[in-house]
């Protein structure tokens, strides 16, 4: 005979225990037990450094669980629940390949870049800014983020890109960055005046084979990887890797670059810049004399 | 000696004829010869419209054709890398860098072997930029612009693979890298043919690869210095 008592305890263990077992609560599993959501991240680095920071891999994952699964997927592939619904594609970790680099292109970027990355998110896509998160915790997702492909215990980060002061924004500097924009064919994905329709523009794809558009300069006042001139000249000397826009380091000396970045910034026309004053004032005198930037042009023969 | 026989192979590039490369110079021993071929219909190969960059249409009195799946008399497929997958690997990459020119938005050859560690040489002999983005998968991704008169690109992959190489400006423009371990391979002519020279007695696995139907493999012995002929048939699809 089982005294009622002894019954009323049973059963509310058993309450207690199914409610473990069976509710939505794998995040709270042991911290020793391989966790089957999260696939098996290849042990590389497990640390991140920025500046001060040492960000751990190990606190990186139950941040990656909370913030980040939902579309970059549980086995850092980018292929969430949400990815579907997502474009462009949530970046894939196990290949470790980047955008946002301050290194040559086909190398790792740095920490920074990617803790970089992290706090800016990324403009016309669904990666959000992430400031919300502490320093330490973006630290930690940095570290985290690189256990997903093996790559990163057997190569270094590359060579940072050394960017020299920026030379004076002046007309000629601009004339001459509309030279070069018309030289080295920018024009032919990104179109004429920057509004990303150039004659390649339809055509282009992704390392991935999904459909990608050039950067519409007229409508946006950030990029992708930044939003000061530093930015923009280290993101087309780097090339944005996994994308069709290559890098030009090995064919833009750097005061030219920064003649580029000048134009560039002229093309912006919903951003207040010096550039655009500059370059408005010049058109309004000389525009007729301009020759027109595309295939007929001989503006980059000048 | 290597002068010489590299000024061969310009040449036999430069002719167009019946066109096989080796990986280096005959050294005696074995070899093994043969004839890549394809049963059923292959895909048909498209002119390709260069309208869009008039400096390139100009260098073409007739399109350019595809290449994906080039075909010859007599069923044969053009651009099959035949090498040893297994067995002898050779001697490793010679100082030669191989080279790869872009050349009438076209890429020349079109299949450019290569061993592991061996220097790359790649060339814009256009009038108009090239940007050039071998889509690795296991060596490094790269993309580098290539504007006209550019100095040669110099480089190089540490890892076999079989690496398709693009250019977004061109979308047109199509070709392959093929990183080998060995340095015992050939790539079909017109005519379809292979041969590997050079063979010490042995085991050996061969494998012939096409950009679009994939890999085939073959074992082979070789005693003394016999030469032996295996044939490869590819099953085409129409697509």
């Amino acid at each position: 005979m089982i005294s009622s008592k002894f019954a009323a305890t049973i059963a509310l263990g058993s309450i207690a225990l199914l409610t473990l077992c069976a509710g939505p609560l794998r995040a709270q599993s042991h911290v020793d037990t391989p966790d089957p959501s999260l696939g098996t991240p290849s042990v590389a680095s497990e640390e991140s450094h920025i500046g001060d920071l040492t960000g751990h891999a190990a606190a990186g994952k139950v941040l990656y669980r909370r913030y980040c699964i939902g579309c970059h997927g549980p086995a850092g592939d980018g292929e969430g629940m949400n990815a579907q619904w997502i474009d462009p594609k949530p970046r894939d970790f196990t290949q470790a390949i980047f955008k946002c680099r301050s290194t040559p292109t086909g190398t790792l970027p740095t920490d920074q870049d990617l803790y970089n990355a992290i706090t800016r998110g990324f403009v016309t896509s669904n990666m959000p800014q992430w400031r919300p998160l502490t320093k330490q915790q973006r630290a930690d997702l940095v570290a985290f983020v690189k256990t997903w492909s093996p790559r990163w215990s057997k190569e270094k980060s590359g060579e940072v890109l050394v960017i020299p002061a920026e030379t004076p924004i002046t007309t000629e500097s601009i004339l001459h960055g509309r030279e070069l924009f018309q030289k080295l064919e920018c024009w032919k994905c990104h179109g004429p005046a920057g509004h990303g329709d150039g004659p390649s523009a339809a055509t282009l794809t992704d390392s991935k084979d999904n459909p990608i558009r050039p950067y519409n300069f007229s409508v946006g006042t950030r990029f992708k990887c930044g939003e000061t001139n530093q930015d923009i000249y280290r993101i087309f000397m780097t090339g944005v890797d996994g994308t069709p826009m290559p890098s030009f380091h090995d064919v833009i000396q750097p005061n030219d670059a920064w003649d580029l970045v000048h134009f560039l910034r002229t093309l912006q026309l919903t951003l207040p810049t010096k550039e655009g004053d500059l370059w408005r004032n010049y058109v309004a005198s000389h525009g007729k004399d301009l020759k027109p930037i595309g295939p007929d042009s001989a503006a980059g023969a000048q | 000696m290597r002068p010489k026989y590299f000024l061969a192979v310009a040449l036999t590039v430069l002719v167009g004829g019946s066109m096989v490369m080796f990986a280096k110079p005959p050294a005696g021993g074995g070899s093994i010869t043969g004839k890549v071929t394809y049963t059923g219909t292959p895909a048909k190969m498209k002119p390709i419209d260069m309208s869009k960059e008039p400096s390139c249409a100009k260098q073409h009195a007739t399109p350019v054709m595809t290449q994906n799946v080039t075909t010859g008399p007599g069923n044969v497929l053009q651009w099959v890398v035949v090498y040893i997958s297994a067995g002898d690997q050779g001697s490793t990459a010679p100082s030669q860098a191989v080279r790869y020119d872009q050349k009438g938005c076209e890429y020349l050859p079109h299949v450019l072997p290569m061993q592991v560690a061996q220097q790359l040489q790649i060339f814009n002999d256009d009038q108009t930029s090239h940007n050039i983005h071998p889509l690795a998968k296991v060596n490094p991704e790269w993309n580098k612009s290539q504007p006209a008169g550019s100095p040669p690109i110099d480089t190089k992959y540490d890892k076999a693979e079989f690496i398709p190489v693009k250019c977004n400006i061109h979308p047109w423009m199509h070709g392959y890298f093929v990183v080998l371990n060995t340095s015992h391979y050939a790539v079909t002519g017109e005519d379809g043919s292979f041969d590997l020279k050079g063979l010490p007695p042995g085991k050996y696995t061969v494998t012939a690869w096409q950009e679009q139907y994939g890999t085939q493999t073959q074992d082979v012995t070789i005693a003394g210095n016999e030469s032996k002929s295996v044939n490869f048939v590819f099953k085409a699809l129409p697509y």
